[in-house]
């Protein structure tokens, strides 16, 4: 027996000091093993092959030579695939994207589509035989024409009501002295996480065992159990490492493919999707057009706000992004009208992409901000001051904090904003025209029911067991420091667990709210732990185990407005010669909870601007009409930014706590992309003369609009 | 799985990490799925697997390139340098110390490739050679100094999709910093 102790060694105050990863010696050297990496006896290969068309049946698929070419096992397809069962509600609350469910039947509802999937002995010869096999479509004529004025589009409630009204819109908008009308767009945008989804399914002692790269073991076990009518005990989903998720790493066509290729062969099948795959197959941002109408006093005070936002999705599966929403929880007016629309078109599924609704929404809405304050010869944060409302605009709900104007002037004092003479293209730096550019953040902060072990064990360390992912957020180590606080003990003292589906229901990485609502589970299980340990006289061998569950705490919670806040800040150079547009510098103020590691939130933080640029500046899929396909489906055709495109970003943050979180955090894994292109656009304007309404501002659309700023049309 | 050798396999030895591996390959086969799917060395990551995202970087012959678009065929008889080889046993490179020290990285599938990039960057800087924001490409100018713009156009062959860009940069100047110190303490010694 061993004395069990937590306080002797008392090392409280493990959160709020910056902490190196506790798997980063493992990324350094190599040895951190991701989904497709982990070897298993008679592995066989799969490679997906998805249809060349957009919209049809599959007449016939011409498997016999494709059988007997080298190391060929087996060729699934529709008439031959195990049957899988797609009517249920998934962990998330909604129903699977049937494109998961693969090889079903023989409809084609997009390009990308799965069709068949080829198993062999190794890597090259599955490839080969997928891109030798011929498949016979019978094609239908498609659409994939994508804007403002779709006649089909309709109002989708989702995980946000689609439509919400105050007050009389027309009339308070007659009545407002000035009046910005704009309409914005956004682009397609594609995850791309660096590791590819990738899957390896086998079947052991009864049980499938699946590796994979996802968000949330549990939801991806859960979800393959429905699919293939299995009893959820048996299914076990690991997911060590995460090369980046974003919001794509969810239930997709490769796990269930690899599923049944394994279970047909009955032996290990890996799959792993291409790059090109993952623009078919991974999920996407659909692309917005977004009408603004806003009606103000001289003062800037919003009589009118008036947000109308159109998505589109596939003809398989309803998603919808909401980009009006946003509005709603940011700015007040005596109208106040917002709505999310949907178009269905022939077009892969989209879903959740860093920030959905926030991002695109917020650039269109801190973009129009802009303009009303130029409008109104306001300065624009103090436009924001005065639009500051004291409740939720539509909930009339109380905020649990609201920091926003904290960040805005600590971000106007760091960034030098006092100075700014708001008049716009008149700074000049030999090819350069020089601007700067602010906009508002925010992100709902929640937290989800999760379950946690922790055993105090026999050697006086502590071990935690948390289905928790880690997808390069830093859950794992700030899990490790909550952990060791709670306990009061040092963090090399608690090695904590994740990514495995047998740990029992949590929380995926997603929305901003895994590390918050696995803290609370973890903390809430060393509190019983300490408990536990100060009535016991020592440790039997195999440790003392609590489990904890949060439900009935997270289910107890008061309705608030529960947002984290930010305040962006950029500064551009443009070249109205040749186009370009350089971001010189960021700055990033948040009110975003108690920062569990001051090291990696920053990082965090600072990962959301950077892709703020890359959503302001580079990004965009191209889906061409024709074909129903996209130019340049890889890294080559969509640009993401790259080292020689981020400049010295700074984020940094303001004391805001949650009063009702045990450790008062809100999620910070959105909030930094939310206003960064909106501060970026403002700022070429402010730069040129110029407003860029449609992402990205590429160099040929500042080309285009560079003779307007001269004469005045202030356009793009 | 080790087919004998056939018009379409051979018998290859790779020199990686000092050290000699003899294995059958396919022809097509890439040097980084033979890395990765052959033998085991799995710290070398596919990201495009069409030479877009730097995240296969390997040293072949001390020089960066990307593994997706060598066919391992055509790497025998060259010195290949994988993640797995940067540290001397318990001794981390400097670079991958900076990079852990300062948190340049988040999901770490990148990471390796930066690492190898980063490596080869701060040798091809002090060998004199000249990037695109170099100001100064006369030879006789020698190195410029490594600004991080310098750093940030060097090392734009590596994609990382996190936005961990501004530490990985800090990263790699330190580690620059941190080398040519040594030098210069080794030299001052010599």
């Amino acid at each position: 027996m061993t004395t069990a102790t937590t306080g002797t060694t008392t090392a409280k105050g493990s959160v709020g000091t910056a902490h190196t990863r506790v798997e980063g010696r493992d990324k350094v050297t190599g040895a951190a093993r991701y989904a497709g990496e982990i070897p298993f006896a008679e592995l066989a290969y799969g490679w997906l092959a998805l249809s060349t068309v957009a919209r049809g049946r599959i007449r016939s698929m011409d498997t016999a030579p494709v059988l007997g070419m080298p190391g060929v096992l087996t060729v699934l397809h529709h008439q031959n695939a195990p049957r899988v069962d797609s009517d249920y509600v998934g962990m998330l609350g909604v129903p699977p994207d049937p494109t998961a469910a693969v090889f079903q039947h023989d409809r084609v509802p997009h390009v990308g589509w799965p069709v068949a999937l080829v198993v062999a002995e190794t890597s090259e010869q599955a490839r080969e035989a997928a891109e030798a096999l011929v498949v016979h479509y019978e094609e239908e004529p498609h659409d994939v024409a994508f804007s403002g004025e779709h006649p089909d589009a309709y109002p989708l409630d989702a995980h946000m009501p689609a439509v919400t009204e105050k007050g009389e819109l027309e009339p308070e908008l007659a009545a407002s002295a000035v009046v910005i009308d704009a309409e914005y767009t956004t682009p397609e945008e594609h995850h791309n996480p660096m590791e590819p989804h990738a899957a390896t399914a086998l079947w052991d002692g009864g049980r499938l065992e699946v590796v994979d790269s996802n968000q949330g073991t549990m939801w991806v076990a859960d979800e393959l159990a429905k699919l293939l009518s299995l009893d959820p005990a048996s299914v076990r989903v690991r997911s060590e490492h995460v090369g980046g998720g974003f919001g794509s790493k969810g239930v997709r066509a490769h796990q269930v493919a690899a599923v049944m290729a394994a279970t047909v062969l009955q032996r290990p099948v890996r799959v792993v999707m291409t790059r090109r795959q993952m623009f078919a197959l991974a999920g996407y941002r659909s692309p917005t057009t977004q009408r603004i109408r806003l009606g103000a006093d001289t003062d800037g005070r919003l009589r009118a706000l008036d947000h109308r936002s159109l998505s589109l999705t596939s003809t398989v599966h309803e998603f919808i992004e909401p980009s009006a929403g946003v509005g709603r929880v940011m700015y007040d007016a005596d109208a106040h009208h917002t709505a999310n629309r949907l178009v269905r078109l022939d077009v892969p599924t989209p879903t959740w992409m860093r920030a959905p609704g926030e991002a695109p929404g917020s650039f269109a809405l801190e973009a129009a901000l802009d303009e009303l304050a130029e409008k109104c010869g306001i300065d624009p944060i103090e436009l924001r001051v005065r639009n500051e409302p004291e409740r939720g605009p539509v909930s009339g709900l109380p905020f649990s904090s609201r920091e926003l104007l904290t960040c805005f002037r600590e971000g106007a004092r760091r960034f030098g904003w006092a100075d700014r003479d708001p008049r716009p293209g008149l700074r000049r730096e030999g090819r350069w025209l020089l601007g700067t550019g602010t906009a508002a953040a925010s992100f709902p902060a929640g937290a989800m029911p999760s379950t946690a072990a922790m055993t105090a064990e026999a050697d006086g360390t502590f071990t935690v067991r948390i289905n928790a992912s880690d997808i390069g957020t830093g859950a794992r180590t700030a899990l490790t420091l909550i952990a060791a606080d709670a306990l009061q003990v040092a963090p090399d003292r608690v090695q904590v667990r994740i990514g495995d589906s047998d740990f029992g229901p949590a929380m995926i990485a997603g929305g901003s709210m895994g590390t918050r609502s696995w803290a609370w589970a973890v903390t809430a299980a060393a509190d019983e732990l300490r408990q536990r340990l100060a009535l016991s006289a020592g440790l039997p061998p195999e440790g003392i185990t609590v489990r904890s569950d949060t439900s009935e705490a997270i289910g107890a919670l008061a309705q608030k407005e529960r947002h984290s806040f930010g305040a962006q800040f950029a500064e551009v150079a443009v070249d109205p010669a040749i186009g370009e547009v350089r971001v010189r510098r960021m700055l990033g103020i948040f009110a975003a909870g108690r920062i569990v590691n001051p090291l990696t939130a920053r990082n965090q933080f600072v990962g959301g601007m950077t892709w703020g640029i890359s959503m302001a500046l580079h990004e965009e899929a191209v889906r061409d009409q024709a074909t129903g396909g996209h130019y340049g489906a890889d890294l080559a055709g969509y640009h993401v930014a790259t080292h020689a495109d981020v400049p010295l970003i700074e984020a940094d943050w303001v004391d805001d706590p949650d009063p009702d979180d045990p450790v008062g955090i809100k999620g910070i894994g959105e909030i930094g992309i939310v206003g960064a292109a909106a501060a970026i656009a403002n700022a070429v304007w402010h730069a040129t003369g110029v407003r860029h309404r449609s992402l990205p501002i590429r160099p040929d659309r500042v080309l285009a609009a560079g003779g307007e700023a001269v004469t005045g049309a202030p356009d793009a | 799985m080790a087919p004998a050798p056939s018009s379409t396999f051979s018998a290859i030895t790779l020199n990686i990490n000092g050290e000699k591996h003899t294995l059958s390959v396919d022809h097509r086969t890439t040097l980084l799925d033979a890395l990765r799917e052959r033998l085991d060395l799995t710290g070398t990551k596919k990201g495009c697997d069409q030479g877009q995202c730097g995240a296969c970087t390997v040293l072949l012959d001390g020089r960066r390139a990307v593994a997706c678009l060598q066919l391992a065929v055509a790497a025998e008889g060259r010195e290949i340098t994988t993640i797995e080889g940067m540290a001397e046993s318990d001794q981390l490179h400097p670079v991958q110390q900076a990079f852990l020290d300062l948190d340049g990285y988040q999901c770490g599938y990148c990471t390796p490739g930066q690492i190898c990039s980063a490596v080869a960057v701060i040798e091809e800087h002090a060998a004199g050679w000249p990037s695109a924001v170099t100001d100064d490409v006369r030879p006789e100018a020698g190195p410029p100094p490594l600004t991080a713009d310098e750093i940030r156009e060097r090392m734009s062959g590596n994609l990382c999709r996190c936005g961990a860009y501004v530490s990985i940069v800090q990263a790699v100047a330190r580690a620059a910093a941190a080398e040519a110190e040594t030098t210069e303490t080794a030299e001052a010694a010599a």
